[in-house]
């Protein structure tokens, strides 16, 4: 019946039945993703959705859907409370610091990447891989032991060369640094993998060619293995802007103490103490909304830029 | 710069680095096993002083770190065993062509890493399904993430040969026969590389424990030893509890002597086991940098 062929309900239908076919074939596939699924769905989505509490007065007995709208309340009441410029001063502060050291596991792998001696590179990396295996708790802990002003090894040294002793941890000025530094010293090691094997896989045939030209070390460095590297830089650089605003919060919080809150009180500490030690769900959902909402903007502003001056960026 | 100049330099800041990043460590093990009064006064600053193994003694004899550590070494086991479970199925299913609607699938899995509820809806989640003050608190939040997916699908993709399965498929296996019989052995690499990075995260994690465990029986290692080493040590320095009285001086001792075995015990286990996994590691950080 060649009139029915040029049909289309029947086309459509057979097209349909291939679909099905196709996905009955391999239907355990599907199977497979089912565990993963339901997980994302209730541990990611669902909350996504309880974030409309920032825009309600959640009360335990009314549920996320019964309780009532209240709009933008939250959000003007954190903007106009006194606290809010200083929050937002301290968590872009203490997160630019951070950022500023981005080029030293650069510079540390370029370092190795120089060394001719095989067993002391290797040795080298080991052992500054170390502090990447130690839990915050476990560094908080060597921080207090050692920037104790009258048992710390710290102030012992400050104290014999002639200076006097420093509360580093309950003075807000120290915060930032002492923040900032002890996580560099837990991941310089670490986080001169990626570039390292970047630099390994840089044509030697470049290198002989400068060498040639008589180009020195140092110089072939600086026009060689940086631009080469260069790709994977930017692509770092910009999964490092993705986790700006949300940078170790949890050895925020265990660095916090009462007398240097003023620089380290940062808005997910905020949000983690009015949230869940005071039970102000909504503001603290509002508040933290706010957080992830700024870290989109940066992180797809940031991949923007990169698209356009560069070949590289993350999507 | 003349090369060789260059090169002695550049060996000497790169032992300089290394040595600043070791000796902390250093330190706290040789403080382990000195006298107190030594390491508090700054006598012992490199090597042990008038050794003594109390402070281990102290941290053996204690239940709560006792009961911390069986808790820590289950947690890790059962999160590693269920991240396995949910992760490698899943990156398999979507490393097959042969799967429709994967881009979909892919892009709720991904909008995850972008966007997430935060912390007050997740609490409030975890709270509504009973989880609070369980082991399943610690264990399944967080159990998977979108990166170990991508990581494992892009090693699915490169190292299972396609024409492998197709053969398999033609002499009549199923997906799960193809997967548990030539996929998963094909993947060991993989699995350890997944499983060492998810273990090392739950054996060091605290804030998860903090916030959903009340009942002091279910509290990992991190948590006890946030109380030793955090809270106690802020709290004297502040409560102005550092009375003279003979007894309060003994204390603030063995709190010094327990504090650095206590270091000691909780991270010496992964310090010794990562230079042997080492390959895993590097491994697992560069396959979670490649591009798609």
């Amino acid at each position: 019946m060649p009139h029915n062929l040029q049909d289309n309900p029947p086309i459509k239908h057979s097209r349909f039945n291939l679909v099905k076919k196709r996905m009955m074939k391999s239907w355990q596939l599907y199977v497979f993703l089912i565990p993963a699924l339901t997980y994302f769905i209730i541990f990611h989505y669902i909350p996504m959705y309880g974030v409309q509490i920032a825009f309600k007065d959640f009360y335990a007995t009314e549920g996320i859907l019964g309780s009532p709208w209240v709009g933008f309340e939250h959000f003007t009441r954190f903007f106009d409370s006194y606290y809010f410029w200083r929050l937002l001063k301290n968590t872009l502060l203490i997160n630019l610091y951070q950022l500023l050291l981005f080029p030293l596991p650069i510079i540390f792998a370029l370092m190795l990447n120089e060394l001719r001696n095989g067993p002391f590179k290797r040795w080298s990396q080991t052992l500054t891989y170390a502090p990447h295996f130690i839990s915050v708790v476990v560094v908080v802990g060597m921080l207090v032991a050692f920037l104790d002003p009258i048992t710390g090894l710290v102030n012992h040294l400050i104290v014999a060369l002639g200076g006097e002793s420093v509360p580093f941890l309950t003075d807000p000025d120290w915060f930032r640094h002492i923040y900032v530094w002890s996580g560099e010293w837990q991941s310089l090691g670490w986080g001169t993998i990626i570039y390292l094997a970047a630099l390994a896989g840089v044509n030697p045939e470049l290198h002989e060619a400068a060498k040639v030209d008589g180009a020195t070390r140092f110089q072939r460095i600086i026009h060689i293995n940086i631009p080469s590297i260069l790709p994977t830089i930017v692509v770092l650089f910009i999964l490092n802007i993705g986790k700006f605003m949300s940078i170790g919060f949890e050895k925020v919080l265990l660095m916090q103490n009462s007398l240097n809150s003023e620089t380290s009180d940062i808005i997910q500490t905020f949000v983690y103490q009015t949230g869940l030690l005071e039970g102000q769900y909504s503001f603290a959902a509002a508040i933290g909304l706010f957080d992830s909402a700024i870290n989109i903007i940066l992180l797809i502003t940031i991949n923007q830029i990169a698209r356009k001056t560069s070949e590289n960026s993350l999507w | 710069m003349s090369d060789k100049a260059f090169d002695k330099l550049n060996t000497l800041f790169v032992f300089l680095i290394v040595v600043v990043i070791i000796y902390p460590l250093i330190f706290v093990i040789s403080a382990s096993i000195s006298d107190p009064a030594a390491v508090s006064t700054g006598e012992m600053w490199l090597w042990p002083v008038d050794i003594t193994f109390e402070g281990f003694k102290l941290v053996f004899n204690n239940d709560a770190i006792w009961l911390g550590y069986r808790n820590t070494i289950f947690y890790t086991i059962l999160g590693t065993l269920i991240h396995l479970i949910i992760l490698l199925p899943c990156a398999y299913a979507l490393s097959r062509k042969e799967l429709m609607a994967k881009k979909f699938i892919l892009w709720i899995i991904l909008f995850t890493m972008l966007f997430n509820g935060g912390l007050i809806p997740t609490y409030l989640l975890i709270k509504s399904l009973g989880m609070v003050d369980t082991i399943w608190a610690i264990v399944i939040p967080n159990v998977v993430g979108a990166w170990s997916i991508l990581v494992a699908r892009a090693f699915f993709q490169q190292s299972i040969p396609d024409q492998l399965v197709e053969a398999s498929k033609i002499d009549g296996a199923s997906d799960f026969y193809i997967f548990a019989k030539i996929v998963l052995p094909l993947s060991l690499p993989i699995i350890a590389v997944m499983a060492l990075f998810h273990a090392v995260s739950l054996w060091n994690q605290y804030f998860i424990a903090l916030i959903y465990l009340s009942d002091q029986n279910l509290y990992p290692l991190q948590l006890i030893l946030r109380e030793i080493l955090v809270v106690n040590e802020i709290g004297a320095d502040g409560g102005g509890e550092a009375g003279l009285a003979e007894s309060l001086v003994n204390q603030v001792k063995t709190a010094g002597l327990v504090k650095y075995a206590v270091i000691i015990v909780s991270s010496l286990p992964l310090l010794i086991v990562y230079p042997f996994l080492q390959r895993f590691f590097v491994k697992g950080v560069l396959i979670g940098s490649v591009k798609e």
